[in-house]
């Protein structure tokens, strides 16, 4: 305090105290706002899609006439979207997973390469999900593919790839050195300290990390906009264009009949529906393999 | 730590990792080798910055100005971050020094799933929701005449978006905030708001920066929700009840389907060189400017 006397008298402290409320009260408002705003989007996705939420939804492909109102469901961008979002997760933590093993058994923590490393997710990180879908479609046309299952697999695994990579990587930074310490101590060489130990020890963050690029990977439309197509069959092979579920509900919302526009919503609500199974799995799971944590 | 030689094996998978780790800044130069390649015939006829500046888009005269996407991009994006800052700064204050338990406890999940929600769902809502209440309240209110498609409308959308972000790191921010410093303020008689003000934001100015960083990063990305609410028109925006064309929105709208006009291909690729060049530089500020700020604050 600069006042070598503080003043302490009634009226000084009763303003302090009033601006203490103040701030107080607009924090508060604040949080309720932030509440009321999921409230009301997830409010408005149940209202709107009720009228349309039937299982035929979700057991059904588009029949003839489907997008002028008629029969049929969108099984197919359901499964089209898990399809996509399993390879491309799979893909993603097929390189992320070395990539960071490197970082963290080979490399000083803030050597030039590890930093240049770090730096580059970053970027990838920030890439709007557009423009892995331009870059898509420009490798796509370079190799004379059409849009595809394997296009979109490959785009939204680059998008996956940033996300997966910076999760696992503060993961596993979070590990206290003492344990590398003491297992090089035992003998043991970088490697078999990375994969034997510190991964086991964080075994439930990279659980969570997966689950999470792949609740990205599910949502995010603009990257299989142009690469991945739209198909009303379940598709069989890498080759053939795949439905995917954001899509489904972006074109059916920009259809002049109103039935359609309701599925859309139905679609929505399907959608927000996986999100929250991926994210409480997540949950259960970190919990569940959290228990044989040692430090 | 050196170990002096390593075995045969252990040559194999250092070589074998080190190959996938390069992966990120392979793949970060092929992107923008790709783009710039495919942007060079374009560049090559007409300067860059007649390219930036020039506001005439008419593809089929071959004028491709990109400056009302780039506006459009700015205004989107700066409106979402100011609508979004302050909100996000005073709910993470109260959850992390205010809130009972059982507040806290509630808002995580809320964050997770608003944050996991995938943006096609945000634009429908705004389509749904905020569209309507800017086109029919708002903008009659500031004396404007909108269809409620605008600037304002994809600000608000991109500003809950962003939200659950910046509230989520800026809250464990705050909480890394050691205890026994804000018991010292509260002991020597600042009231709980002095002890934020001098003590906790002090420590977690730099990382309540990063997380707004990260913030704007993912507004300014954002494709889907923003084309479904903003209203696509090529135009310099005016105010926050004109409608507006983000760069995103740009290449979402038109990339499918552009070979059949001379010099479109080009402009499009441009516009997404931009886009990764703008993040790029966000991301050298981050890494230059945030160690800057935490060596200040000591």
């Amino acid at each position: 305090m600069k006042n070598a006397q503080p003043k302490i008298d009634a009226l000084h402290l009763k303003r302090r105290q009033r601006k203490e409320s103040f701030f107080k009260l607009l924090m508060a408002a604040s949080a309720f706002v932030v509440l009321g705003c999921l409230g009301l989007i997830l409010v408005t996705i149940l209202w709107k899609s009720l009228p349309a939420l039937k299982l035929s939804m979700i057991t059904r492909m588009p029949g003839s006439g489907y997008y002028l109102g008629k029969e049929g469901g969108i099984l197919n961008a359901i499964v089209g979207s898990l399809q996509l979002i399993l390879g491309a997760t799979f893909l993603a933590l097929f390189v992320a997973l070395p990539a960071v093993v490197f970082l963290h058994s080979y490399l000083q923590k803030k050597s030039f390469l590890a930093e240049t490393i770090r730096f580059s997710l970053d970027v990838l990180w920030g890439i709007p999900s557009i423009v892995y879908g331009a870059f898509g479609f420009l490798i796509m046309i370079t190799f004379k593919m059409r849009a595809s299952l394997l296009a979109g697999i490959l785009t939204v695994a680059m998008v996956e790839l940033p996300i997966l990579s910076r999760a696992m990587d503060e993961t596993i930074k979070l590990v206290p050195e003492e344990l590398k310490e003491a297992t090089y101590s035992l003998g043991a060489n970088r490697w078999q300290t990375t994969t034997r130990v510190i991964l086991r020890q964080v075994f439930p963050g990279l659980v969570t990390a997966v689950l999470m690029a792949m609740g990205r990977g599910l949502g995010d439309a603009a990257s299989v906009l142009f690469t991945a197509g739209y198909t009303d069959k379940i598709t069989t092979s890498l080759f053939q264009p795949v439905a995917t579920l954001p899509l489904a509900i972006f074109f059916q919302l920009n259809s002049p009949f109103p039935e359609v526009q309701q599925r859309a919503f139905a679609s929505a609500a399907i959608l927000t529906l996986l999100i929250l199974i991926i994210s409480l799995i997540s949950r259960s799971l970190s919990r569940r393999l959290s228990r044989h944590k040692i430090l | 730590m050196k170990t002096g030689w390593l075995t045969e094996r252990e040559k194999i998978q250092k070589i074998t990792t080190a190959f996938f780790a390069f992966s990120p800044l392979v793949l970060a130069t092929l992107i923008f080798l790709a783009l710039l390649l495919k942007a060079h015939p374009l560049l090559s006829l007409k300067s860059l910055p007649g390219l930036i500046f020039s506001s005439v888009w008419q593809p089929s005269r071959g004028h491709f100005g990109l400056w009302p996407f780039i506006l459009g991009t700015m205004w989107v994006t700066l409106t979402a971050f100011i609508l979004a800052v302050p909100v996000s700064i005073l709910t993470s204050l109260y959850l992390s020094e205010y809130a009972p338990g059982r507040w806290k406890k509630l808002f995580q999940p809320v964050l997770d799933l608003l944050a996991g929600l995938p943006s096609v769902i945000y634009g429908m809502w705004g389509v749904l929701i905020i569209v309507p209440i800017v086109g029919k309240y708002l903008a009659p209110l500031f004396g404007h005449q909108s269809s409620g498609f605008s600037i304002l409308a994809a600000s608000l959308v991109l500003a809950v978006m962003i939200l659950p972000t910046i509230i989520s790191v800026s809250v464990e921010v705050l909480n890394s905030v050691p205890l026994a410093l804000k018991e010292a303020a509260l002991s020597l008689g600042a009231t709980r708001f002095e002890v934020i003000t001098r003590v906790v934001l002090k420590k977690a100015v730099p990382g309540i920066i990063a997380a707004c960083m990260l913030g704007l990063a993912r507004a300014f990305g954002e494709t889907i929700a923003v084309l479904m609410v903003v209203g696509n028109v090529p135009s310099i925006p005016h105010s926050l009840f004109s409608p507006a064309y983000p760069l995103p929105a740009l290449l979402a709208n038109n990339y499918g389907e552009m070979m059949s006009i001379a010099g479109y291909e080009s402009a499009l690729n441009l516009a997404a060189l931009l886009l990764l060049l703008i993040v790029l530089s966000f991301g050298i500020l981050a890494r230059w400017y945030l160690p800057r700020i935490k060596r200040r604050l000591g």
